[in-house]
């Protein structure tokens, strides 16, 4: 019986991470073409236009993936086979398993057994996730590296000075929300968000760490590598940087793994910032409003909710970060690196202090 | 055990793979899967914390800091060269010396896998209590010296600009 839970509760994790992907892919199609006033993808009139709406969603679920995994896969002859191989595994392997830390409900009550809503229950689940998003740099740099072309190499070589600068940023913004919080866990963290400030404000880490969120949502869009921190593809400059010398389903893999960063990036956002599966007065027992009245909810109704509710955040966040990445330019070089090592992370740094020093403090007062 | 075992073989292949691949690109990323291992053998020693930062700071940055001056250099792959038969013999004596000194300690300390560990052992809480208590000076120790060698860092870059 635990064995089929921890096989549901993984697949689970998988499948949300999956279909989010692939629905990435239809809302920046479609997003993109909204925001620049164009109709976007509209070739999928199935039925000879009977239908009244247009489906091109159905298009990029199906009709899109079929089409890429059956394009030519064309290896550059002088490029080193194996590890042309070898990289967009290395970009897309380590994103699937960040999401098994990523709670997506609180427990789930079935038979008497009280299930946790999260796939694997790790102590320290904020530092596995840095872990993993600093291990998916190993496809880009190997990517660039294997192509033997120069735009690759070039694009591999800002990835990695990309990626490497921002996650110190990245780190640091963390740390000060761990220490809030006192764990590193994070179902413990989203349990912790639930509480209420002042009777009535819903203790998430945005209103505890403001300063960590936005430097943490920066830095997450630096690893993600897309626009404006898309230097290592570049477009106008290195025809795709990195991925210039991939095709077919290798190119495809890329592609995915940059959606599940935009994911990824979303979830943590939700998880550590936006109170997760909480919603603001809902108990396990049902809605406790500020006042003293509230209603009772069936246990089951609870956990949809909560996972409605972190499915609902993880989706705004992933339209906000599409909405960024069409709205703003491209930063230069040197803009990046100042960005990162001169603005974030003093600030980062400074945060870190002054929680670190509040938290003493507000410990010391309250014992 | 087996899972100890599956490990063991792997970093070894692995890290002889870094020493003797003709390929840099190759020895760092052979690096890379040697480093990981590491971090399972602490994972099977319950020590998490230590786990995830061994991926995180050597994995994670460092290793790809190697990858990032490798490809700068754009280093070819190495040719074997003759001669230098006394710098050989010297290495391999030196090896052969730190092979023997580290059996030597391992037979000596004759852990017994069961009976170690206090309950929890590894956990943050009680690396951070070790690492600021019993340990401070070396660790402030290592924090001043990484001090000095970003300082250093920067006065040559400013040398050189």
């Amino acid at each position: 019986m635990d064995v089929i839970i921890v096989v549901a509760k993984a697949l689970v994790a998988l499948v949300i991470c999956l279909q989010v992907t692939v629905l990435l892919l239809w809302v920046e199609r479609k997003g993109s073409a909204l925001i620049q006033d164009r109709v976007g993808a509209n070739r999928a009139n199935l039925f000879g236009g009977l239908l009244p709406f247009n489906l091109g969603i159905v298009n990029t679920f199906i009709a899109d993936p079929v089409k890429l995994f059956h394009k030519e896969d064309i290896v550059p002859a002088e490029a080193d086979q194996f590890l042309h191989w070898l990289a967009p595994w290395l970009a897309v392997f380590p994103l699937f398993l960040t999401f098994a830390v990523i709670p997506f409900g609180d427990v789930l009550v079935l038979g008497g057994r009280e299930i946790n809503l999260q796939a694997v229950e790790l102590g320290g689940g904020l530092l596995f996730v840095l872990a993993m998003v600093s291990l998916g740099v190993y496809g880009v740099i190997v990517g660039g590296w294997a192509s033997n072309s120069r735009y690759a190499l070039l694009g591999g070589v800002r990835g990695s000075a990309q990626m490497v600068s921002y996650e110190v940023g990245m780190g640091l913004a963390l740390v000060s929300v761990a220490l809030t919080y006192g764990t590193l866990d994070l179902q413990t963290i989203n349990r912790e968000q639930g509480a209420l400030m002042w009777g009535f404000l819903p203790a998430w880490g945005v209103f505890y760490q403001p300063i960590a969120f936005v430097l943490f949502f920066i830095a997450g869009m630096a690893e993600s590598k897309r626009a404006p921190f898309d230097l290592p593809e570049a477009e106008s400059e290195l025809v795709a940087g990195f991925q210039t010398e991939y095709s077919g389903s290798k190119m495809s893999m890329f592609m995915m793994a940059d959606f599940i960063e935009v994911a990824i990036v979303a979830a943590l956002v939700t998880t550590l910032f936006f109170g997760g599966w909480q919603i603001p007065y809902l108990q396990r027992d049902g809605f406790h409003f500020p006042g003293g009245f509230g209603f009772a909810v069936p246990s089951l109704a609870v956990t949809v909710l909560q996972i409605v509710s972190f499915l609902v955040k993880l989706f705004v966040f992933c339209w906000f970060q599409i909405l960024i990445r069409w709205s703003l330019p491209r930063l230069r070089y040197d803009q990046l690196m100042s960005l990162g090592w001169k603005r974030l992370l003093p600030v980062a740094l400074a945060n870190v202090v002054v929680t670190a020093v509040l938290v003493l403090a507000l410990e010391g007062w309250t014992t | 055990m087996i899972l100890f075992w599956i490990v063991a073989i792997i970093s070894v292949a692995s890290a002889l793979t870094v020493v003797l691949h003709r390929n840099p690109v190759y020895s760092a990323l052979a690096l890379v899967v040697a480093l990981f291992q590491v971090a399972v053998v602490f994972v099977v020693m319950q020590a998490h914390l230590i786990a995830l930062l061994q991926v995180i700071v050597y994995a994670g940055a460092i290793v790809v800091l190697f990858l990032f001056v490798i490809m700068l250099l754009s280093l070819e792959p190495d040719v074997p060269r003759p001669g230098r038969y006394g710098m050989r013999a010297g290495a391999i004596t030196l090896a052969a010396f730190l092979g023997i000194e580290l059996a030597a300690a391992a037979l000596a300390s004759q852990p017994s896998p069961d009976t170690l560990l206090p309950p929890d052992y590894g956990s943050t809480k009680q690396v951070a209590e070790r690492l600021f208590t019993t340990h401070l000076l070396p660790f402030e120790l290592t924090s001043v010296l990484l001090l000095a060698a970003v300082i250093g860092a920067v006065v040559l870059a400013r040398r050189r600009a």
